[in-house]
């Protein structure tokens, strides 16, 4: 037997595991250690590694908690991207009973119904600069569709995007166009899973429409729930591409949520620390969330088992 | 069936239905209606302000040469092709290696290293922003198609190697066993018998990255500059600067941006829902 014959089972999970581990250690585990190690630090995003006569990093000075501290104390910006992150989580949501509904609506076995189906979904694939476009459209005061939905109601044209107190709102009702289609592409999949005796006993004992759907729908469509309150939420928390394409953070920094205040403070102001101390906030807030759905998976493993 | 099959209600309800689902449809697509309209409306007609309206001449291959005539709209769609195509094939090489070790061998670190991956699917980009620009400036690679590829397989690795770890294990290790007795290699075994049995989740993978990554907008925005490399949706979003009021420019650049994963979802449907529903019902 020669060596690798041995030890191959061994060697193996090594060798198939580091392309994959090496990659993702470089470019996602490392960034982020390195963030939290930027966020203490004041830099310009210049020659990090330069020297004074010393010896000391010149560029790339540490401050400490300032950082942070300055972010919580003086800067409205941040209460305002707060703010409007918890309007983005929230509001997302939307798109779940909508999904429900939509799924529902559509869970028919008629001709044709196939590619119904497909053009409902079609929001999804379409990318978020292109939804973007049409949403800065729709919402144009000058001859935006909406402009003229409210004047069939005879009510005032309405810039949406450039009113500091709606804009968010604008901009989260473009994001439950892909986002509705999302969450009704998981329940139309889920419905079909759902148990047909036990539809069949609960007409038995006469629940029909709503009764039925609550008792005995619903409960059967958890894990569906459950992948699209994740998608959901994490997708909320991403936002970023949106309001870069539809407002670019304003009015007056009104739209600015943690991920896009991050990048301009980073990128074009050039407070990498700071930028990095808003990013673990970000970061923290995500990791909450992560934990409890890994606790979730966790539990429904261990009780499969 | 949830609700009730609409054939045991009567004709006029049947009808209703029917009819309601068009409507429904019709306005659910709306704004993507809008678009394809006004990508084939003169400028005219804009000028004169039918939006919305059914386009007075059809200026389609007006426009859509339009677009193309300056080189720029080409050369962006084309980088789209050459980071999204390699990048997929990738992901998919990496995280099938890495899914089948993770599901088939046991060793210490397991359960760790597929912690890992799931949970680098819940990180927010930004705090991985000012590293990895800094990663791909000093690796020389900032601003190229390697830059955009490798960063997007090693941060799509995580969602694939957990979607085909689990997909694997479902697959009877007995298989394994038998192939292990016979004296075939691990490498034969991923090769042989893994390979061809995650074909479909392959499939769905595949169509599923590949409209990740075609219409990734954050990465391409950080790690390139100028025309060179950048994708369609960067360089659709600039050049609608430059269009100004050519809204059916904007228009036609806006459904060149959209259409290969729009034809990718038609030609793979059946996997693409496959793909993203993955989990939404096993229990």
């Amino acid at each position: 037997m020669t060596f690798w014959e041995r030890n191959q089972l061994k060697l193996a999970p090594f060798l198939f595991l580091a392309p994959a581990v090496g990659l993702f250690l470089i470019f996602v585990i490392y960034p982020i250690a390195d963030s939290i190690w930027v966020s203490f630090h004041e830099w310009s995003g210049v020659n990090r590694y330069a020297v004074d006569d010393e010896g000391n990093l010149k560029n790339f000075k540490w401050v400490g908690l300032d950082n942070y501290i300055y972010l919580f104390t003086n800067d409205d910006e941040f209460y305002v991207s707060v703010f409007n992150n918890i309007k983005w989580f929230f509001f997302s949501l939307i798109a779940i009973p909508f999904g429900i509904l939509l799924a529902l609506f559509l869970n028919q076995q008629i001709l044709g119904i196939r590619w119904v189906k497909s053009f409902f979904y079609f929001p999804f694939v379409i990318n978020a600069v292109v939804i973007g476009i049409v949403f800065t459209w729709f919402y144009n005061p000058k001859y935006g569709s909406l402009t003229y939905l409210l004047g069939f109601f005879g009510m005032e044209p309405f810039p949406i995007l450039s009113d500091e107190n709606y804009a968010t709102y604008g901009i989260i009702v473009a994001s439950l166009f892909p986002g509705i289609a999302y969450t009704m592409i998981i329940y139309i999949t889920g419905l079909t899973a759902v148990s047909k005796d036990m539809i069949e006993a609960g007409r038995i004992d006469g629940a029909s429409g709503f009764t039925m759907f609550w008792n005995i729908i619903l409960p059967q469509l958890r894990p569906a729930t459950l992948i699209a309150v994740v998608v959901t939420i994490v997708g909320a928390l991403r936002s970023f591409d949106l309001i870069a394409v539809m407002t670019g953070g304003g009015p007056w920094g009104s739209t600015n949520v943690l991920a896009y205040k991050m990048y301009e403070d980073s990128l074009f102001n050039f407070r990498m620390g700071y930028g990095a101390s808003t990013a673990v906030i970000l970061f923290i807030l995500m990791d909450i969330y992560i934990a409890w759905f890994l606790y979730r998976l966790f539990k429904r493993e261990s009780t499969e088992k | 069936m949830f609700p009730t099959p609409i054939q045991k209600y009567s004709i006029p309800v049947n009808i209703l239905y029917r009819v309601a689902l068009i409507v429904t449809l019709f306005i659910w697509l709306m704004p993507l209606i809008a678009v394809m309209l006004t990508s084939i409306r003169t400028y005219d007609d804009i000028l004169a302000g039918n939006y919305w309206g059914w386009p007075k001449d059809i200026a389609a291959i007006e426009n859509y040469s339009a677009i193309f005539e300056d080189g720029r709209m080409a050369r962006y769609f084309l980088n789209s092709m050459i980071i999204t195509l390699p990048t997929v094939f990738g992901t998919l090489l990496l995280s099938s290696m890495a899914g089948f070790s993770l599901a088939m061998h046991r060793f210490k670190l397991n359960i760790l290293l597929f912690c890992m991956f799931i949970a680098g699917n819940f990180v927010p980009f930004q705090i991985l922003m000012i590293p990895v620009r800094g990663l791909t400036v000093d690796l020389g690679i900032y601003n190229t198609y390697y830059g955009l590829i490798i960063f997007h397989i090693a941060f799509q690795t995580g969602f694939c190697t957990f979607f085909l770890r689990n997909f694997i294990k479902e697959l009877p290790f007995e298989l394994i066993e038998a192939a292990r007795a016979d004296g075939a290699t691990e490498w034969m075994i991923y090769r042989k018998i893994i390979l061809p049995l995650i074909v479909p989740a392959l499939a769905a993978l595949g169509v599923l990255e590949f409209t990740f990554i075609w219409n990734d907008y954050f990465w391409a925005l950080i790690l390139s500059q100028g025309d060179g490399v950048k994708p369609v949706t960067v360089g659709l979003d600039n050049m609608r600067g430059q269009w100004v009021a050519n809204y059916n420019l904007i228009s036609a650049g806006s459904v060149i941006a959209a259409l290969p994963p729009v034809i990718m979802f038609f030609l793979m449907q059946r996997h693409f829902i496959n793909g993203l529903t993955f989990g939404a019902v096993k229990g």
